[in-house]
């Protein structure tokens, strides 16, 4: 395995980690959110954040570019900050990421908080538990299954991420050269040998993500 | 004189007879960036021959994969001349039947007017943020692009800002949506009946370059297959020639 193959597989395990836990972050409170309100923006905001499950990354990658581009709002927006655009850099992949594994995030993290019900909620604020309280205290552990699921789903969505990063990233090495982009220039060389050692490295790393996934829905939610 | 109905109509069942016994359907495999060009000479060689051709697009490396894993290609147009010289050496193209359809040009292009001059000076002032390029390994305009820079001593200088595209395509799309302020592209995808189609360019010069010559060759599968032996004959002939000068390309 060459330099740039371990550059590559170092930038993507970075990418992903950041991702993760900029998601947990965000997602947490949208998918509280969605579990809890009776809102008629439930609907079309689940469907928003559902949208990367059936759009191809390429229109996602393709609006990302033209949005965060110097014409694009957001792209007028950040060089007015001072911040340049955010096409070509690694914070511009970020960004991407966090819509592209949105709903691996917020969906398992949305269905744990709905599987907690009212009674535990109710039970605590009978016991003068106020709401950060019981969050910290009692939702957060009961939903920690869904907080396993969606840390390592949003992951691992993340490392196979290919057509957003083709289309924002530029291929440059150790800033914006991913796993998947490294492959896909592999293969257009005709490097087959190369291209099996990281190919192959990603369905065995693919496999194991999964295997670990289902043998750790025999634990239950627990309290604390 | 006034043709009869009758004998104009056995002229017509003649030809049509004539179209049906010869015609036969040909598949070929096309590099992306001669896309438009083909579709054109494609649509003049199915009214004068009454052959039909398939065409497949994609980038030069990729269409290779494809047709050693047994694609149903029979005649296969290249972004380079190594990809076909290839197929040849492997058996998997008929010896002989190589040759060039094109040659590539590259220009520096931006989206904005004016930016560009015409002598490529701007790239020695060096003031842009990002240089788009077709990946060297992959894209032989990408290749060409890093022989221009080293040719003009810049290549170190520019080499922070460059931006690779994994294909021609891609490089243009950067500069096209002003991600990239330039970029070396092909000339064939700035160009049209004789002149740039918009923002600014630097032809440039074909001394700061290796040729990116443009090899065809029949593949296994398309021997014997009279449409795909017409269908080459067609892009030596001048009708072809025409069309592939108004999109850019040499010969």
């Amino acid at each position: 395995m060459s330099a740039s193959d371990l550059a590559a597989i170092w930038l993507t395990l970075e990418l992903a980690s950041l991702t993760t836990a900029l998601l947990l972050v965000i997602g947490t409170p949208v998918a509280w959110w969605l579990a809890r309100t009776r809102s008629r923006l439930k609907g079309p905001i689940g469907a928003v954040v559902a949208l990367p499950l059936v759009l191809p990354p390429t229109v996602l990658g393709f609006y990302l570019l033209v949005t965060m581009g110097p014409h694009g709002l957001v792209g007028k927006f950040t060089a007015a900050m001072g911040l340049g655009t955010l096409p070509f850099t690694f914070a511009g992949l970020v960004v991407g990421s966090v819509f592209y594994s949105m709903p691996f995030v917020v969906q398992p993290l949305q269905n744990a908080f709905e599987a907690i019900g009212e009674r535990p909620l109710e039970v605590a604020a009978t016991l003068r538990a106020g709401p950060w309280d019981t969050f910290f205290t009692v939702v957060l552990p009961l939903a920690r299954p869904g907080f396993v699921t969606a840390s390592i789903l949003g992951f691992a969505h993340t490392v196979g991420e290919f057509g957003v990063v083709l289309m924002l990233g530029g291929n440059i090495p150790g800033k914006t050269r991913t796993v998947s982009v490294q492959i896909f220039d592999h293969v257009e060389a005709m490097e087959y040998a190369q291209a099996h050692w990281l190919a192959g490295g990603m369905v065995v790393f693919s496999f194991f993500v999964l295997l670990a996934l289902y043998s750790g829905r025999r634990f239950k939610a627990g309290p604390g | 004189m006034k043709p009869s109905l009758s004998r104009l109509i056995a002229v017509l069942g003649a030809s049509l007879l004539a179209c049906a016994a010869h015609a036969a359907e040909v598949q070929i495999a096309v590099a992306a960036n001669f896309t438009a060009p083909i579709k054109d000479i494609a649509a003049e060689f199915e009214k004068d021959t009454g052959h039909k051709v398939v065409a497949a697009f994609g980038p030069t490396g990729g269409l290779y994969t494809q047709i050693k894993n047994g694609a149903p290609f029979e005649v296969f147009f290249s972004a380079d001349d190594t990809t076909p010289a290839k197929l040849e050496t492997e058996g998997d193209a008929v010896a002989g039947s190589r040759f060039t359809y094109a040659i590539g040009k590259l220009v520096l292009w931006s989206a904005t007017a004016g930016y560009v001059d015409d002598k490529g000076e701007v790239l020695k002032k060096n003031a842009f943020r990002h240089l788009s390029i077709g990946n060297p390994k992959t894209a032989p305009y990408g290749l060409a692009a890093t022989q221009v820079l080293d040719k003009l001593g810049l290549a170190d200088a520019v080499k922070p800002k460059l931006v690779e595209g994994t294909n021609i395509t891609q490089a243009h799309q950067f500069v096209a949506t002003g991600n990239a302020e330039l970029g070396f592209v092909a000339l064939s995808q700035v160009y049209k009946d004789g002149r740039i189609t918009g923002g600014s360019a630097w032809i440039v010069p074909d001394n700061l370059y290796e040729p990116i010559r443009q090899d065809a060759v029949i593949l296994a599968r398309g021997k014997g297959n009279p449409a795909a032996a017409a269908l080459v004959e067609y892009l030596k002939g001048p009708k072809a020639a025409a069309v592939i000068k108004a999109y850019g390309y040499d010969l």
